[in-house]
């Protein structure tokens, strides 16, 4: 547990003391480390504790539903709220390995309209209420001189003639394979069409093939940002909300590249059988409130999954200069040429292509 | 006295019933002494083992949670049209499993056999219930992926719980219902690649740990006692830093803008546009794991050299060895058992090595280590890992037994 | 034997220092003739194995020169000194079986393998383990690695074969017996052999000639009769063999006898061997078994009233522990004969040796 945690912990006890509440439960909740859980420490758990006297323990994982059927197996779950990608979350759902959250719950936007109807389409799910938006994306460091024209499209990033140098890419066929099909001209619309032929994915390996000996495969989410701060790579491919934190929280001169960003959901699931269901129900609808929502956003430039929560959205916590509307995938600027990772797909596909990716790797 | 009559004591019972009887206490008593280390072991290390092995060849998944279907598959000849009678027995499986929340680890199991159908089973499981007969029009409907034969094939495999068809793929191969096993295509191979190149960066790195420790060992074991002392602590510096740190000084030292080739660049070896690669390949994983791995090897060569006492080597002076001739006649045949500890355990090691290839290995330096973790962790297909695990686990005792047979197992000295 | 040509190991003014501040050889000179069986004897620290690495090339000497049949050897690796060597641990390789390790000296040499084997079996007929070939060393007793380290050192025929207290690791029995075969061995080879070793009754039963070795010094260089009869000095007298001390001060010399008063006040003659003369400090040295006790002075004899302590009765002889002129260890040993068995303690008879058997030699300490 870090000290950071130590602190809320102790504090949410003073208050729930204070406020002589007999049944304060202990909430795990779990989520993805770093700037991205900060955030969410300081959007949702501080203001849950002091509100309701409980207190949670913040852990830190590396995705995956791993753990979660490991827990539910042995029926020693110890983690109450999860925070899981889309496909994962659909996958445990279906394994029956999640607690279900009536959509009715839901706290309505400040305006009336029902939760159902304001979270926007393809957020909410049986076992999950998604909580941001965020994107995949490739980015560059301007302090870095370069004789080069800005690169703007997918394209330039598979460009090695016009820009010469080692990529970052995630070690992963989700995402890469999409880049590869937007870049080679299929427009965002078909790329799943495309890819889930046997021609689409050979031809996603052709474009992967023109890159190949120039590409450094990274995995943690941090490595990217380090990649390029060290000048190992002139591009790589990261989660839009470290680069921001990169660039807002520790000064690096790196710029993104919104063209044919992928985007992805993040979600609250409960695993079956927590032992604090209730509190971890009460936290879920806490969180995904318009205003905890629109507050995370000004600590990391992730998109809220309600619409009521965007026109709320608006300085970074600790320098007003920047906006946070412009950085989120979802601001205007940045959608022209998006595509939402389609889970069904990846969720038929993962272990297949996987293993066809390192095959490729391997090669 | 008799040869053939058997020896017996003092009050006539046979030599050997009275020995047994009075050796019997004792004997319990050091079973009793035994046992709780045993039983530990058995629970926490033997048993585990073949609960896990066991599931590379087992995975009843599917039998288990489509019990309606099940019978049917087995009989059917996997060629033939599916009957309707099948149709019928699925949706009600489906049912069934949409009801208890099972049907995600259905759809897996089948998806392992072909993909693409994981989403075919939950999404009809969604609507199973809306379903009318005639079910097999009813399902194609929904889905027309339901009237090809290869997934009713897909089914019946996953459908046999005993299965060859993990270890099949582990080594590039697929089970099928009509061809038996078929090799995939050259392209599409991955595990036997990562065997053979485990296989082969371990044996790099366990011949590079040899070359660079022996001489540290060497002068270990014949260095004054404060010198020696100062250069062990050295050694097991290694040690006492963690896994993750000590990774991590590597990606410093050896990425292309790191220390390496800074010097390499000042000193003009390497132009500042075209620095060597040294890490996030195969190099940077052998450099790594060798550098990790030195002090196994260094500590059982140098507990078998401590043992060497001097006057070999001045004896095959006396002899008329010159120095190389002693060293090499002399000395070396006599470090071997702890070449061959050595050697062993850093072998081992290295193959079931798979943080520092993550780290810094890159595309070309993984290890099917790598590949176990991502099954274990990420496509949750234990059994797959199971089976991969199991291949390297018979390699090794192969390795063992081969060590055994040339060497022998007595020769090995760890310390 | 000593023919007046030149020596076949020569040490000249040898020193050897290993910290650069104590000399553990001081100004070391020894010549020795081809096919002399020579010892080296000394208690442990006394200089004498570190003179025998010298020879054998491990250690170089700090100062001095070292001559192997005429020629300097400083400068030669051991390897090319052609010296046989057999360690204290024997040293046989245990990775080998007993022929190879007799093999390897010669295979180094480049011999063809007729020559070879034939060597070998020869070598191995000589310490009889010729049907132990094909064992390994760990296979053997102690006396039997004994034998082949012996073999080995000898198989390649060395002129000068050096040995470093061969005989340390094994019982008493054994051990005497393998002094008489390596002594044998010696005789028929007529191999040059330096010997090391602490226990004096080793050395005095196998060589021609022993060096005693105290404190980086020889003490004394003479065949082992001369040693043992007539020592120059005491800490040879008391090293060698059994030794009763008597201190005292010289009060006149003439004709090499010496007359002496003892601390206890009583006077008697002994030769002057080793004494820095008149009114000079000096202690006397008799054997236990030229000693005889008498109940009355004898004349011819030097005689001392002393006072029977301790009778230990060993067969041959009875070992009667007297004070005698302040001394409380002296020791007489006593023949077995028929009138000396009214030996009683508490009693107080003469004791008394002939004055050539007496010898006045240097005080030394403790």
């Amino acid at each position: 547990m870090s000290g950071l945690t130590k602190k809320f912990v102790a504090l949410a006890g003073l208050s729930a003391f204070v406020a002589g509440n007999a049944v304060a439960a202990e909430l795990t909740v779990v989520s993805w480390g770093g700037a991205y859980t900060k955030s969410q420490v300081e959007a949702y758990h501080k203001p849950w504790m002091a509100q309701t006297g409980h207190t949670i323990i913040s852990e830190d994982y590396g995705g995956g539903i791993a753990e979660i059927k490991a827990q539910v197996d042995s029926g020693n779950v110890t983690w109450d709220v999860v925070d899981v990608e889309l496909s994962d979350a659909i996958r445990a759902c279906d394994e029956g390995l999640l607690e279900e959250i009536d959509h009715s719950t839901l706290p309505p936007a400040p305006d009336g309209t029902p939760a159902a109807d304001d979270f926007l389409p393809g957020t909410l799910h049986d076992c999950a209420v998604a909580s941001i938006v965020w994107s995949s994306v490739y980015v560059y460091d301007t302090s870095k001189v370069r004789n080069w024209n800005v690169p703007k499209t997918m394209g330039d990033f598979f460009d090695t003639n016009a820009y010469p140098g080692k990529r970052g890419m995630r070690k992963s066929p989700k995402v890469t394979m999409e880049f590869a099909l937007i870049a080679d001209g299929v427009p965002v619309s078909e790329v799943y069409d495309v890819l889930g032929t046997e021609e689409g994915i050979e031809r996603a390996f052709a474009k992967l093939d023109t890159i190949k000996d120039d590409v450094i495969w990274w995995e943690a989410g941090a490595q990217p940002a380090q990649l390029l701060a060290d000048g190992e790579v002139i591009f790589t491919t990261a989660w839009n909300g470290r680069v921001f934190n990169a660039v807002a929280a520790e000064d690096q001169s790196f710029e993104m590249v919104w063209d044919g960003q992928i985007y992805d959901l993040d979600l609250w699931v409960i695993p079956k059988g927590s032992k604090n269901v209730e509190a971890a129900l009460d936290f879920v609808r806490f969180s995904t409130a318009t205003e905890q929502l629109a507050n995370q956003a000004s600590w990391i430039s992730y998109g809220p999954a309600r619409a009521s929560s965007v026109p709320l959205i608006g300085t970074y916590h600790d320098n007003p200069a920047i906006k946070m509307a412009d950085h989120m995938p979802t601001a205007p600027g940045n959608f022209a040429n998006a595509l939402q990772n389609d889970f069904e797909f990846w969720a038929d596909n993962q272990d297949d292509l996987n293993e066809r990716f390192n095959a490729w790797l391997a090669q | 006295m008799n040869a053939t009559q058997p020896i017996t004591a003092a009050d006539g019972t046979p030599l050997k019933k009275k020995l047994a009887q009075a050796m019997f206490r004792s004997k319990l008593r050091a079973a009793g002494l035994v046992a709780p280390l045993l039983a530990f072991v058995l629970a926490s290390f033997i048993f585990p083992i073949f609960a896990l092995m066991w599931q590379g060849v087992h995975n009843n998944t599917f039998e288990r949670l489509m019990p309606n279907l099940t019978e049917e598959l087995r009989v059917w000849d996997g060629l033939s049209e599916p009957t309707e009678e099948m149709y019928t027995l699925l949706v009600a499986d489906l049912r069934q499993n949409r009801a208890d929340k099972t049907i995600g680890r259905v759809a897996s199991r089948v998806n392992q056999e072909l993909a693409g159908t994981r989403s075919l089973f939950t999404s009809t499981a969604r609507k199973a219930a809306k379903l009318e007969p005639p079910y097999r029009d009813a399902l194609i409907k929904t889905k027309k992926k339901w009237g090809e034969i290869k997934v009713w094939q897909a089914m019946k495999l996953t459908n046999q719980s005993l299965t060859p068809g993990f270890y099949a793929t582990s080594l590039d191969a697929v089970y099928t219902v009509d061809q038996g096993f078929i090799m995939k295509e050259e392209k599409r191979q991955i595990y036997t690649k990562l065997f053979i190149r485990t296989l082969m960066i371990s044996g790099s790195v366990m011949l590079l740990c040899l070359l660079l420790g022996y001489p540290v060992a060497y002068l270990l074991a014949t260095l004054p006692l404060k010198y020696s002392n100062l250069l062990m602590i050295m050694v097991l510096l290694p040690f006492w830093t963690s896994l993750l740190v000590r990774t991590t000084a590597w990606i410093a030292i050896l990425q292309s803008q790191g220390v390496v080739n800074d010097i390499l660049v000042w000193v003009g070896i390497a132009a500042d546009d075209s620095r060597f690669s040294l890490i996030y390949n195969m190099t940077g994983t052998i450099i790594a794991m060798t550098h990790i791995l030195l002090p196994f090897m260094i500590l059982p060569l140098y507990s078998v050299m401590k043992t060497i006492p001097p006057s070999y080597m001045r004896a095959a002076r006396s002899l008329g060895a010159t120095p190389t001739r002693a060293f090499i006649k002399v000395y070396v045949p006599q470090t071997i058992p702890g070449m061959g500890a050595g050697g062993l355990l850093v072998f081992i090691l290295a193959i079931g090595y798979y943080i520092t290839p993550a780290l810094v290995g890159g595309q070309d330096g993984q290890l099917i280590s790598n590949m176990i973790a991502y099954h274990m962790q990420k496509s949750l297909n234990w059994s797959l890992a199971a089976a991969l695990g199991g291949i390297l686990l018979g390699g090794v005792l192969i390795l063992y037994w081969a060590y055994d047979r040339i060497i022998g197992i007595d020769n090995m000295k760890l310390g | 034997m000593l023919d007046g040509s030149d020596p076949f190991v020569c040490f000249r003014n040898v020193q050897k220092s290993y910290d650069g501040e104590t000399l553990v050889v001081k100004n070391l000179n020894l010549e020795i003739e081809s096919g002399e069986f020579v010892t080296m004897l000394g208690p442990s620290g006394s200089g004498k194995t570190t003179c025998l690495m010298m020879l054998a090339g491990f250690e170089t000497a700090t100062h001095g020169e070292i001559e192997l049949g005429g020629k300097p050897i400083n400068n030669i690796p051991p390897h090319k000194r052609g010296i046989g060597m057999v360690f204290q641990n024997y040293a046989l390789f245990p990775h080998m079986t007993v022929a190879e390790n007799l093999t390897f000296p010669l295979k180094v040499r480049g011999m063809s393998s007729g020559e070879i084997d034939e060597k070998v079996g020869r070598a191995l007929d000589m310490v009889q383990m010729r049907f132990f070939a094909d064992r390994k060393p760990a296979q053997l007793s102690g006396g039997q690695q004994q034998r082949i380290a012996l073999a080995r050192a000898l198989v390649f025929e060395p002129e000068l074969v050096l040995m470093d207290e061969p005989l340390g690791a094994l019982d008493k029995q054994l051990r005497e017996h393998m002094q008489y075969e390596i002594k044998h061995i010696h005789e028929n080879l007529g191999v040059t052999v330096v010997y090391v070793t602490h226990d004096q009754s080793e050395a005095l039963t196998m060589s021609n000639r022993i060096a005693v070795f105290d404190d980086g010094v020889i003490q004394q260089l003479a065949d082992p009769v001369t040693l043992y009869e007539k020592p120059e000095n005491a800490f040879v007298a008391q090293f060698i063999g059994e030794n009763n001390t008597l201190a005292g001060t010289v009060t006149s010399l003439s004709g090499g006898v010496a007359s002496v008063t003892l601390d206890s006040g009583d006077a008697v003659k002994a030769l002057a061997i080793n004494t820095d003369g008149k009114g000079s400090a000096t202690q006397l040295s008799v054997r236990p078994e030229r000693c005889v006790v008498t109940p009355k002075k004898k004349a011819g004899l030097s005689s001392l009233k002393g006072r029977i302590e301790e009778l230990i009765y060993l067969g041959d002889h009875i070992r009667c522990r007297m004070t005698v002129a302040g001394n409380d260890e002296f020791i007489v040993k006593v023949p077995n004969t028929a009138d000396q068995l009214g030996l009683q303690i508490g009693a107080e008879p003469y004791v008394g040796w002939q004055t050539d058997d007496c010898r006045a030699l240097d005080v030394k300490d403790a």
